[in-house]
């Protein structure tokens, strides 16, 4: 009960600011938007269960990737007015085409799948909750050891990557 | 019913108090710490030995006019303050004052709360305090602080990964992410992990000098640099309100060194029965004695070191902190395994 | 799942109707996070630790896409001072 109390409250803020994110019409107002959607989508992995995806969330994209962003907006924006209200008529239909189609999908899926209940919460079933770390920790070095050393190579590549094409002269 | 909801809110309103109150007071003891390094008296006229003084400047500020530049940002400009003094408050949600402790008949442990990913809460909320410094300098609405705080914030991001880096060779070594097996891992050990690693302490201690702006690295708000930094339009309560937080977060940062390199709450020679006489002193007040101790550190460097430039500042933190970092968690993973 | 989808269709129209490339890069980190809620839900539901680790994964390839397309953003702006999509696209110099 005060589960769903808490998801639909934190829903509502998580759709809210994303609402406001892809319409305010101040750049550094979309990014704060987004910061409070992040933390909105961690507080929900925390209800979830899963903390440790919870504090990754807010150490990664709330705390580095929005950073980044924000730091753009501010050397960008620094002699450009915001962006002037012109037509927005010709892309708008791919936009509905494809929410229409995304719909779509969804309505499928639900008609033919099953969404089962969450499990009763027995032995088993807390074992995630409460050694959330550990066990993600066992299934990244043993069953998911090469797609996190991959991630790792992606994750170096981009770091060389933004920094050739950030730097002023080469 | 009363377990679970009131005695967290007690323990939550005695720990705002007790940071509310200490930050206040640190600001007094900065002052007579770094008056007595340079062979003068600090505040002296405030109450007896100056000790009212915080109360007369809270007066003063409060009383300040409160003016906002006319074309800021009003939303971000007021909410940049608080954006700061939020992290610096919540993080003492994950810190062990003390083990379980019987009072009043119940057993009640001495921290608002035990999350099993303790210490990479604390890094995260950290790393959400580097907007407040954007937002500040951004809202301001001049080039000034805008620069200062974009500089203040790039600082800030850098010293963060030192300091995860030196954070994940002490999970290693502590085995767990959450503060209270931390202090009881220090226990079975028989030892602080202060003295298992050495570099990793002077690593943390040198990045949570950068991550609070203080002292020799204190480039982001110093008075002769850029007209007075990220801060420069906030007047009144809301400069104070930055400055405070600068504080809580130094208290932080002394508060998760205790705990993780110091033995937290334990005694000196936990396991030595013969030392128990020691124990006549309860758990929270060694925690305060040894948290204390780092941030007297904290001002004695801070009033004998000079000031870093920037672009020194940042070669220390990308070229010497992060590669020391990095080797400190190949050689404990390599102990560890081979022990 | 709902909510997943909901912010889903949030992001993707964020990407089609705004002109701001930065804000066309930040509905793209809607998208990943509204994937991100999907796979916890199902990794709650189910009690599998993989949902999780695959979450990690994109928050790591999210991070990664989004360091270099503000590189990207930046070199471009450098050249040609805007920050407006459509002026963007025309392949001419």
């Amino acid at each position: 009960m005060n589960q769903a109390i808490a998801f639909y409250v934190l829903s509502a803020f998580i759709l809210g600011f994303a609402v406001l994110v892809v319409s305010t019409r101040n750049t550094v107002h979309a990014v704060l938007y987004l910061v409070l959607n992040f933390l909105a989508v961690a507080a929900l992995y925390v209800l979830l269960t899963a903390q440790f995806l919870a504090v990754i969330q807010v150490l990664v994209y709330a705390g580095g990737i929005v950073v980044l962003y924000l730091f753009v907006v501010m050397l960008v924006n620094l002699k450009r007015p915001p962006e002037d209200h012109s037509a927005p008529q010709r892309h708008s239909w791919i936009g509905f085409g494809l929410t229409g189609l995304v719909l779509l999908e969804l309505a499928v899926i639900i008609a033919y799948g099953s969404i089962a209940a969450p499990g009763p919460a027995n032995a088993q079933n807390t074992d995630l909750a409460m050694y959330n770390v550990e066990k993600i920790g066992m299934l990244l070095y043993t069953d998911y050891l090469i797609p996190f050393e991959v991630a790792s190579m992606l994750l170096l590549v981009a770091m060389v990557g933004a920094i050739i094409l950030a730097k002023r002269e080469l | 019913m009363i377990d679970t909801y009131l005695i967290p809110l007690l323990k939550i309103l005695f720990v705002l108090n007790a940071t509310l109150v200490g930050v206040t007071y640190m600001v007094l003891l900065e002052r007579k710490v770094i008056a007595w390094v340079q062979v003068r008296l600090g505040p002296m006229r405030v109450g007896p030995y100056g000790v009212l003084q915080p109360i007369a400047d809270a007066v003063k500020l409060i009383l300040k006019e409160d003016i906002t530049p006319t074309r800021a940002d009003k939303w971000v400009f007021t909410a940049a303050p608080i954006i700061v003094m939020v992290p610096a408050l919540i993080t003492f949600a994950v810190i062990p004052f003390g083990p379980v402790v019987n009072l009043f008949g119940r057993q009640v442990p001495l921290y608002i709360t035990d999350v099993n990913v303790g210490l990479l809460y604390i890094v995260s909320v950290a790393s959400i305090g580097v907007y407040g410094i954007i937002l500040g300098g951004w809202a301001s609405n001049s080039k000034f602080p805008l620069l200062a705080s974009l500089r203040a914030s790039a600082q800030l991001i850098s010293y963060e990964v030192a300091v995860t880096m030196t954070l994940v060779s002490m999970i290693m070594t502590a085995g767990t992410l959450s503060m209270v097996k931390i202090v009881e891992s220090q226990y079975n050990a028989h030892l602080w992990f202060i003295f298992v690693q050495p570099v990793a302490f002077v690593l943390f201690f040198i990045g949570g000098l950068a991550e609070t702006n203080r002292a020799p690295f204190d480039m982001a708000e110093a008075e002769q640099e850029l007209t007075g930094g990220f801060h420069t339009e906030y007047s009144g309560m809301r400069f104070a309100l930055f400055f405070l937080a600068e504080y809580a977060n130094m208290i932080v940062v002394s508060s998760v060194a205790t705990t993780l390199f110091l033995g937290g709450w334990l005694r000196p020679f936990p396991n030595i029965a013969a030392l128990s006489f020691l124990g006549i002193i309860p758990s929270w007040m060694w925690f305060l004695l040894k948290t204390f101790v780092f941030l007297y550190i904290f001002l004695w460097v801070r009033a004998t070191l000079p000031r870093y430039r920037y672009d020194q500042l940042m070669r220390l933190g990308w070229k010497v902190l992060i590669p020391v970092a990095i080797a400190n968690v190949v050689v404990t993973g390599i102990v560890m395994v081979l022990f | 799942m709902l909510l997943s989808t909901a912010l889903f269709i949030i992001g993707v129209l964020g990407v089609m109707l705004r002109r701001n490339i930065i804000v066309i890069f930040m509905s793209i980190e809607l998208i990943l996070n509204a994937v991100n809620i999907n796979l916890i839900a199902f990794s709650y539901q189910l009690q599998n630790g993989i949902g999780q680790v695959f979450a990690i994964f994109v928050i790591a390839v999210a991070a990664a896409e989004a360091a270099v397309g503000l590189g990207i953003i930046l070199a471009f702006y450098r050249n040609k001072e805007t920050i407006n999509i459509d002026e963007m696209s025309v392949m001419r110099w």
